[in-house]
């Protein structure tokens, strides 16, 4: 059974015609190419598929497209046109939070979703705000660092 | 196989689909999606026609009246735990359940209607006497928690009716209390949960509700039990915890399973409730 699902997708109005179960992660990267949003566990535990839908994070792996019929959803690549893009980037790049990288575009959707809903967030926000984020090359604590850096070259 | 999923504009229409095909209800879909995921690439599939309702305004609302709290079933748990109105134990379980990009899309209706007895919800409606309203194109009727989950994913939910709302009284507890046990703290599902409210004049006990979850097919509350507990002190209380344990011991049948054994938590849910006589009130 086919739908059409209407949304918009990092600031252009889109249209899919699909099953509307189909996963929105598959329907990002398979329709629109967008393989910045990654698959890691498949169910919701690790965040790499972490997308905003209306100015919310979630994780787009269990989200029906159906669902974000009317959304506005912007993934790392909308995320990557905004102006503190840049701080987030240069912070992880510079207190070493990326290693393998493939946890690195969920890490930067939920710390634009931290840094969004609280420009000055506490350690205890950023821990909170990361905790639905996977990586298992052991470098939550630079993560958690260069949000915080992040955080205060934003505000500079 | 069958690939039916409505798409219903608004609750009329819901309830409608309900009626003529039985289409299961999925708001924000974290457990149903799972559940029946095939893959990378794969759209997972159902045995059943589905119906995805967690964009339906008229299930999405948090209201007061003078003398409920009126929680619709497609609301979040984020929009819970950010509201003022919602009694505090309600929070501090919503608080601590998954992630919060889960939050962000699960819904109260959702966790009620999985009816799991690890569902963190659960044990404070319990505490704090929720009622479920159900809704068919007939009209609805009201049902309190207890009495709506029957079993480990059972209720009564009737194949033509939607989770409407959930109704709370208003009222306050001097004390309340809530611990989770899980295996870490972000996105674990609980081993087990304590919850209690207590209402006291002075430091005689007034009105004490306990409920235990994941630790039995349903989540544990007796009224029998809280009543015989009623207008003792504080004193009393704690010098008549380990009869109050063993009153609450039969009731506590726990599982083995991948999170926990049946020891662990038969063992932990009593400690929690002993902790608590002791330590909390």
């Amino acid at each position: 059974m086919h739908s059409e699902i209407t949304f918009t997708l990092d600031g252009e109005r889109v249209s899919v015609d699909c099953n509307p179960l189909r996963r929105l992660l598959d329907v990002l990267r398979e329709d629109f190419n967008l393989v910045g949003v990654k698959e890691g566990c498949g169910e919701g535990e690790c965040g790499a598929c972490a997308v905003i839908v209306d100015g919310k994070l979630v994780n787009s792996c269990i989200v029906p497209v159906g669902a974000v019929n009317g959304a506005e959803i912007l993934t790392i690549e909308g995320i990557k046109k905004t102006e503190i893009f840049g701080k987030i980037a240069d912070a992880f790049a510079q207190m070493g939070a990326v290693q393998c990288g493939f946890c690195t575009p969920g890490m930067i959707v939920a710390t634009y979703a931290i840094l969004n809903q609280n420009p000055k967030p506490s350690r205890k926000e950023i821990v909170e705000g990361l905790s639905g984020n996977l990586c298992r090359c052991t470098g939550m604590n630079i993560i958690i660092e260069a949000v915080e850096m992040a955080a205060k070259n934003i505000a500079r | 196989m069958n690939e039916f999923v409505y798409l219903p504009e608004n609750l009329d229409e819901a309830l409608e689909i309900r009626a003529s095909t039985g289409a299961v209800p999925i708001a924000g879909g974290t457990d149903l999606m799972v559940r029946y995921r095939r893959g990378s690439g794969i759209p997972p599939q159902f045995d059943f026609p589905v119906v995805l309702i967690g964009k339906i305004d008229a299930l999405r609302y948090i209201e007061v009246s003078a003398d409920n709290i009126h929680i619709g079933s497609a609301t979040t748990l984020t929009e819970i735990f950010m509201n003022e109105d919602v009694p505090q134990i309600l929070k501090l379980a919503v608080g601590e359940m998954a992630s919060p990009a889960i939050r962000n899309v699960a819904t109260i209706g959702g966790n009620i209607g999985n009816a799991s007895p690890a569902g963190d919800t659960l044990p404070p409606l319990y505490i704090l006497d929720a009622k479920i309203v159900l809704k068919n194109l007939n009209g609805e009727r009201e049902v309190p928690i207890e009495d709506f989950i029957t079993g480990p994913g059972q209720t009564i939910l009737r194949s033509d009716e939607i989770i409407y709302e959930v109704t709370i009284p208003i009222g306050n507890f001097d004390k309340i209390y809530y611990r989770k046990i899980g295996t870490r703290k972000a996105l674990a599902l609980s081993k087990v949960s304590f919850s209690a409210a207590v209402n006291y004049r002075g430091d005689v006990i007034d009105d004490m509700r306990f409920a235990f979850g994941a630790v039995a097919p349903v989540v544990i509350r007796s009224r029998e039990i809280e009543g015989e507990f009623k207008n003792i002190t504080f004193n009393e209380l704690k010098n008549r915890e380990g009869e109050i344990a063993q009153k609450y011991s039969p009731l506590i049948n726990p599982i083995d399973d991948q999170r926990s054994t049946a020891e662990y938590r038969r063992k932990v849910s009593l400690r929690l409730l002993k902790f608590f006589i002791q330590n909390v009130i």
